[in-house]
């Protein structure tokens, strides 16, 4: 039964040059079917040259609970950005 | 690092709530009001609540009751038009409807996965549907008695998904509105090809001119009858707008319809079976008659014309198609065996090693002739020469 088949994450690349990005998700008996299945769902219209697909359950995930405290460093840092300097008028190629 | 078990983009099915989800065990009120707090803050602020957010409870119900019941609609939608593919009257006619009717099923999945990360499982919703305790779009429980009707399924039926569909794809829950995105871009080959058949038919004979009025005559009104009841008999709108699950009322939406299609019935050179049909000046919007509620209440209560003959023949094909699934898994269960003897783990090594084309499954070439030998290979042959 579909509900015993393990839950699998699609990444498709939509052409060469792009990464691949996930698309969706859906249920398969082994990689092969699900390969198979991300195929005929997510790329019916040549929406893709390659395709991923990773059992749902090896993603490893931050916590939503905790997401601000966990992306807190980056917050203080506003010099990691270029539009931190002043840069004198006229200064070009900066 | 921060790390957790549970699927982040799906969940598993049949999983129950997510640790993180709505309700946590123990939550003081002061935390379910921060929560809540926040929640209506992402909703008021165009954030999208994505699947491990907290939320209310009775959100992801209707999102739940909602989405399963758009997918439904997809998968029992199948049938109507799949009644016609052996009786295309055309190649070019019969690729198109086949591609369409697929196009249904890929809808339908896409849905069944977005209600799947609100913690619900696949199997449940199946169930729920083929015991009818989830419903589905009370307009496939009308039969496709002409090849006109395909037509009018097409133009009409679809033509008036997508209006409520669009406004779906800046629905608040991420998963949801992602799947109408892509729903809705393909959507409108199917609204498409349905004008263009009827054009055909209606710039034909007599007869296949008639054919296709009789199907805009019998389509039109139940198509009116999608965007569910009227404002003020509306049980869930009012919420579903707050939380941003709606964007606008069904009579809104229905309007919108309307004024599309009178245009569009006018370039086809066929009729809509209204009489009280009118440009009203001062709103600026098409008069259109009084809907038949009495018929849409009676539809959804199970006594369509169809209604018995849909679900039988849904739950027919779950049942025919046990032993495929059942296959499958043997399958893939032994493929697992073979791949993996040293490794606990089920299913592990399929992502390890590149996969094989099913062409070249191992029980159909010597081991010897595997593309990459693996370290277990001895073993592996081990396994074959002992089956």
């Amino acid at each position: 039964m579909s509900a015993d088949w393990p839950l699998w994450e699609v990444f498709v690349r939509s052409r060469r040059g792009l990464s691949h990005t996930h698309a969706g998700s859906l249920h398969a008996p082994d990689a092969q079917m699900a390969l198979r299945n991300a195929r005929d769902l997510f790329t019916r219209r040549s929406e893709g040259v390659s395709l991923w697909v990773v059992p749902s359950v090896e993603i490893t995930a931050s916590s939503p609970d905790e997401k601000d405290p966990f992306f807190a460093p980056a917050a203080d840092k506003p010099y990691r950005h270029p539009t931190f300097y002043e840069v004198p008028e006229g200064v070009r190629n900066l | 690092m921060s790390s957790v078990t549970t699927p982040p983009l799906s969940r598993r099915a049949g999983e129950g709530k997510d640790p993180a989800g709505s309700a946590p065990g123990g939550a003081s009120p002061e935390e379910e009001a921060a929560l809540q707090a926040a929640f209506d803050a992402a909703v008021a602020a165009e954030e999208r609540i994505e699947p491990r957010d907290w939320m209310p409870d009775a959100y992801r119900a209707t999102l739940v009751r909602q989405i399963a019941q758009h997918a439904h609609s997809e998968i029992i939608g199948m049938q109507p038009e799949a009644n016609w593919i052996t009786r295309a009257p055309s190649l070019r006619r019969k690729a198109i409807l086949m591609a369409k009717v697929q196009d249904e099923a890929g809808h339908g999945l896409y849905l069944y996965g977005a209600a799947e990360t609100l913690g619900t499982g696949r199997e449940q919703l199946l169930d729920k549907l083929h015991t009818g305790r989830q419903k589905y779009s009370s307009i496939f429980n009308y039969p496709t008695l002409t090849w006109a009707d395909v037509g009018a399924i097409g133009w009409l039926v679809d033509g008036a998904a997508i209006t409520n569909q669009v406004p779906l794809c800046r629905c608040s829950y991420g998963p949801y509105a992602r799947a109408m995105v892509r729903v809705c871009k393909e959507e409108s080959f199917h609204q498409r090809q349905g004008y263009e058949l009827l054009l055909a038919l209606s710039r034909g004979t007599e007869a296949q001119h008639a054919m296709a009025q009789d199907a805009v005559d019998r389509w039109w009104w139940p198509s009116l009858m999608m965007f569910g009841p009227p404002d003020e008999e509306s049980a869930h709108s009012a919420r579903s707008m707050e939380w941003k699950i709606k964007r606008h009322s069904n009579d809104e939406l229905r309007q919108r319809f309307v004024d599309i299609c009178v245009p569009q019935a006018e370039a086809l050179d066929l009729t809509l079976p209204d009489p009280d049909l009118r440009w009203n000046e001062q709103r600026e919007h098409w008069d259109f008659g009084t809907i038949d509620w009495q018929e849409f209440r009676d539809v959804l209560a199970g006594n369509g014309p169809c209604n018995e003959q849909r679900l039988h023949q849904r739950r027919a094909a779950h049942e025919d198609g046990a032993w495929v699934r059942e296959a499958a898994a043997a399958h893939a269960a032994k493929q697992a065996a073979r791949a993996t003897p040293p490794d606990p783990a089920p299913g592990a090594a399929d992502t390890k090693t590149p996969p094989l084309p099913a062409e070249q499954a191992p029980q159909s070439r010597p081991p010897e002739h595997a593309p990459q030998p693996r370290a277990d290979e001895s073993a592996q042959r081990g396994v074959e020469h002992s089956s």
